[in-house]
């Protein structure tokens, strides 16, 4: 339209929207003087009064329906009438406040924790990495598809990646990066020491992701080298906390490792490096060339790195991992030794960051998904009740001319009133989950990228919409179906009416059952494993056991003999600290870690085929380590004194290193050589097995003493009879009283240690888990809601039968079946439904079978029996009924 | 006497925008002017008349003012504006050509 138009319109929509009263009662006014005119008319052409009136009411036919039609062309009308059933929708709403504080509760546990997991899988798993143009970037890895153990992702070594950075320059850059180490910052100006988890990268690692420095700059091929002055760059979290954001930190002096750095410049704090092989959690990086030993730098055999690289314009990561792999493959023919690996994989870095997230994150969204869709049935099921109830009211009104669409509006409008306000209450919900998540999550990868944003909004919005038009349509269809006539006599004679009805609400509650019964299975899986893992055995008593760890600079104890003093003068102080009732050292306690392995030959065996060997995981220990961690020495014995330094040529064996590698024969006596370089140990005794990670199984381990074989660092095992966890600072104290500016880390009890590694597991499920019950009580109260409903509406009928003598008990059991089919039928898919989705979670499971025999079992048993706990309260009020009062009740 | 077609009722907006052309009216008399001029062609019932005519309104192209008429009573009148003065010459000229155009074809003989 023209603007003349909308200069000449607005001025009447205005007056439309103030002067609603005045114009109705215009409109009134000018209908009246209609009639007054045609009665007029009427009368002078002869009419007697009553026939004027008579005829002239007919002329102008049904006066209400055209007051409607009127008002329709009035603009705003859509708005009045919305406003109108809005209101009609609050008031009817709060006839039954139970009802509705019900469906917006569970309408609000629905929303809310779908907009959680939404928000979280969105910032954890979709969004791009806070580098530039991320989609780029990727991860190249080793892998070793031999069979029967094929390894893929295993970190690279340096030698390979050299070549590999030389050889794809036309596809990628390369930066190499290894964030797995640490440094021991020295106390100085009143500082404290600490260990800080740290990493080393090439110069052109921070360029390659785009990441510019907040202070300073980053480093430069002159700082990456072997004979470089040396250099630093800090993470901006590091930067305010250890030095109080000081403006002037460049080109001060750190020191790491008892070695002066200069700070050459500070990241910004959105810069977090989080892959597979962790790496959050760093807070110092130095030029790999100048950290790194040279031997490191050049082996093909020691895989301490891993490859970033930044794909070039047009080529893709297949492309550039097909011609690693083959480049690997030719690496492998010029070195066979057993540890190169014989072939490379890639992955985007999102992929590599959010990888382990991915199965565990997806699993709780569809649970939580099914959770919403439970609400929504619940809702719906409500609704299709009152519809039920409301049956006559609507036959009237329909048969009064009420159109359809409004009735089915006004449906509409009842269930967007609840989903709105669900979902604001939701929100609520969300926002708390989502805040605990971050507090309690720390570990997880990206957790630093979790928002609440304005596509969480729209998400939130869309859901509420979703669930209305979902909880809506099913009671409007139910409410707007059949003729008047039949909704009228139905509630006049309620004698075994709603049927229909009914029947909508039980196919509703079996899809509730179903979906309730996967939940189950699920978290009980997921339990299952957890129990597990939680129960698996570390291989020592794991109650009052401390461990703290520590690690002795290079630059300041020199020799060997100087480390072997502190660590002896170290053991023996602690050893006497009142409470201690044993004490030993250890370079990795049980559960701490990989710690390293090598490959051995046994000196008594025929020779293995070159480049074999027997693989072993080496730990160091003091001669009163077993017994202070309480590993029992099955045969032989421990260390002795005297083993130490240059003759610390003993070891002891795990029990499975002695079935593994001396099936039916004595170890000890016997010698064992490493592969390569051909040093040579006397076994001296037999332990038991013990785990290096809580999930995993126990490898083949020998122990070598602590004292020698070129240990700088250790774990302090401390075992008290109570409160071992009190020990911890006299401990810290006895160390700074040897040395105060040695940091000790990781202090923690064998207990902790071990939650720490369950805490994935713990949380997927017992999350999942409530989910099910909230699943399991939505659908209990459904199933009650249901042959609650059916009873009232069948009361004249029960009354009749029971007036004829119909048995009590036979109306219990005809009732109580009635109420349980839908639950049958409920089980009955969702228990196959349970067997496909708990393929899909497979990877989270530890030592459990998918599809356990328990777990079904107990999850049939526990839905049974809850469903005729909820329908026996109403098939036993029916049963008990008083036949005369039943046939009064209408 | 067959039905009036709908193309005919559909133009009920033409036809009380081409009388108050000519006068302004209130709504009683507007029917009876109505029924003069279209004889029983047009089976108006008088209450649908009332959602047209404010709709009419409503679009800007006619205008409403309670005005005195005889003894003493109050009618509402409504007028033509310069906006619907356009749309009914716009309007009346399409309704010529389609209806040469209808009559034409109707004329056609079969061969």
């Amino acid at each position: 339209m023209r603007l003349e138009h909308w200069v000449y319109t607005i001025p009447l929509r205005l007056r439309a929207l103030f002067h609603r009263q005045r114009q109705d009662s215009e409109l009134d006014e000018e209908i009246r003087d209609h009639l007054d005119r045609q009665i007029d008319f009427n009368l002078a052409s002869g009419m007697s009064p009553e026939e004027a009136r008579l005829v002239a009411l007919r002329k102008l036919g049904n006066a209400a329906l055209l007051r409607d039609q009127t008002r329709a062309t009035w603009s705003w009308n859509g708005l009045e009438q919305f406003i109108h059933d809005l209101r009609i929708g609050v008031r009817t709403l709060s006839r039954t406040p139970g009802f509705m504080l019900i469906a917006i509760l569970v309408m609000a546990l629905g929303i809310g924790a779908n907009v959680a997991l939404f928000t979280v899988v969105r910032s954890v798993l979709l969004k791009p990495l806070p580098y530039s143009d991320p989609e780029r970037l990727a991860l190249i890895y080793e892998a070793d598809n031999s069979q029967p153990h094929p390894a893929p992702w295993l970190p690279v070594d340096a030698g390979s990646f050299w070549e590999w950075q030389r050889s794809t320059r036309s596809l990628a850059q390369m930066a190499l990066v290894s964030p797995f180490q640490g440094y021991n910052v020295s106390g100085e100006g009143g500082k404290l020491p600490e260990v800080v988890e740290a990493a080393w990268c090439t110069d052109n690692f921070f360029s390659l992701l785009g990441v510019r420095p907040m202070l300073g700059r980053t480093f430069t091929p002159d700082d990456d080298k072997p004979n470089a002055p040396a250099t630093a760059m800090i993470t901006s979290s590091f930067w305010k906390r250890r030095y109080a954001s000081d403006p002037a930190i460049l080109s001060k002096t750190i020191w790491l490792d008892a070695k002066p750095y200069t700070i050459i410049g500070v990241l910004p704090s959105t810069f977090v490096y989080s892959g597979a092989f962790g790496g959050g959690s760093d807070q110092i990086w130095t030029p790999v060339r100048h950290e790194a030993p040279a031997s490191l730098l050049h082996t093909y055999g020691d895989h301490e790195f891993l490859a970033v690289a930044r794909l070039a314009p047009g080529v893709s990561l297949a492309t550039l991992a097909a011609r690693v792999d083959a480049l690997q493959k030719q690496i492998k023919l010029a070195h066979p030794e057993p540890a190169v690996h014989p072939g490379a994989i890639g992955r985007t870095m999102l992929d590599d960051a959010v990888h382990n997230y991915k199965t565990p994150l997806y699993a709780l969204l569809g649970a939580t998904g099914c959770v919403l869709l439970i609400a929504c049935m619940n809702v719906a099921g409500l609704l299709v009740a009152r519809a039920a109830s409301r049956g006559k009211e609507f036959a009237i009104r329909a048969s009064l001319g009420g159109g359809r669409m409004r009735l089915i509006r006004e449906r509409l409008i009842e269930s967007l009133l609840l989903s709105a306000s669900g979902g604001a209450l939701g929100l609520l919900l969300a926002w708390a989950a989502l805040a605990w998540l971050v507090h309690a999550r720390h570990d997880m990868n990206r957790v630093e990228a979790i928002h609440f944003d304005g596509l969480a909004a729209a998400f939130t919005l869309a859901v509420i919409f979703l669930c209305t038009l979902f909880s809506g349509l099913i009671s409007a269809h139910s409410a707007g179906r059949g003729n008047i006539l039949v909704g009228l006599q139905e509630s006049s004679r309620a004698h075994s009416g709603g049927r229909s009805r009914a029947l909508l609400r039980r196919l509703l509650l079996s899809a509730e059952v179903g979906l309730t019964v996967v939940l189950l299975v699920g978290a009980g899986v997921l339990l299952k494993s957890f129990e597990q893992l939680r129960s698996s055995d570390l291989g020592v008593p794991v109650d009052n056991v401390l461990t703290l760890h520590l690690g002795l600079p290079d630059a300041r104890y020199k020799q060997d003999e100087q480390k072997i003093a502190f660590f002896e003068q170290l053991i023996a102080r602690v050893r006497a600290l009142p409470g201690v009732s044993a004490a030993g050292l250890v370079s990795a306690a049980p559960g701490e870690g990989w710690n390293g392995d090598d490959l051995m030959s046994i000196v008594e065996h025929p020779p293995l085929p070159k480049g074999q060997g027997l693989d072993f995981m080496l730990r160091g220990a003091d001669p009163g380590y077993f017994s202070a961690v309480g590993l029992p020495i099955l045969r032989g014995r421990t260390f002795n004194e005297d083993e130490r330094g240059k003759r610390a040529n003993v070891v002891l064996i795990s029990r499975g290193a002695a079935q593994q590698y001396f099936p039916g024969e004595d170890p000890i006596g016997k010698h064992l050589k490493t592969i390569d370089e051909g040093g040579v140990w006397t076994v001296i005794g037999v332990v038991g097995d013990v785990r290096w990670n809580v999930a995993k199984p126990p490898n083949p381990t020998l122990y070598w003493p602590i004292y020698g074989n070129g240990y700088s660092y250790g774990t302090i095992v401390v075992r008290a009879s109570h409160d071992v966890e009190s020990l911890a600072v006299p401990v810290q104290k006895v160390v700074a009283q040897l040395d105060p500016d040695l940091p000790v880390s990781n202090v923690m009890t064998l207990r902790e240690a071990i939650s720490k590694s369950t805490i994935d597991s713990e949380f997927d499920s017992i999350l999942v888990l409530a989910f099910a019950i909230i699943a399991l009580v939505l659908a209990a109260a459904g199933l009650y809601g249901v042959l609650t409903y059916l009873v009232a509406q069948r009361l004249v009928e029960f009354g009749i039968r029971l007036a004829l003598g119909a048995q009590r008990s036979a109306l219990l059991s005809h009732l109580l079946w009635d109420g349980l089919k839908p639950a049958m039928a409920g089980l009955l898919i969702g228990l196959p439904a349970s067997a496909a989705v708990v393929r899909l979670i497979r990877s989270m499971l530890y030592e459990t079978e998918p599809l356990d025999p328990v777990v079904f079992g107990a999850v049939a048993g526990l839905l049974l029996f809850v469903a005729i706990a909820a329908c026996l309260v109403p098939a036993w009020h029916a049963s008990r009924l008083d036949p005369m009062r039943a046939l009064r009740t209408e | 006497m067959s039905k009036p077609s709908d193309l005919v009722q559909g133009t009920l907006d033409l036809l009380v925008l081409k009388i108050l052309a000519l006068e302004p009216l209130h709504g009683w008399a507007l029917s009876q002017r109505l029924k003069q001029v279209s004889g029983d062609v047009l089976q108006v019932s008088d209450g649908s008349l009332y959602p047209a005519l404010h709709k009419l309104e409503q679009q800007g192209w006619i205008h409403a003012e309670w005005k005195a008429t005889e003894n003493n009573r109050r009618a509402k009148f409504y007028f033509l504006t310069r906006l619907g003065r356009r749309y009914l010459d716009k309007e009346a000229a399409n309704w010529e050509r389609i209806s040469a155009a209808i009559s034409g074809v109707l004329r056609l003989t079969e061969v």
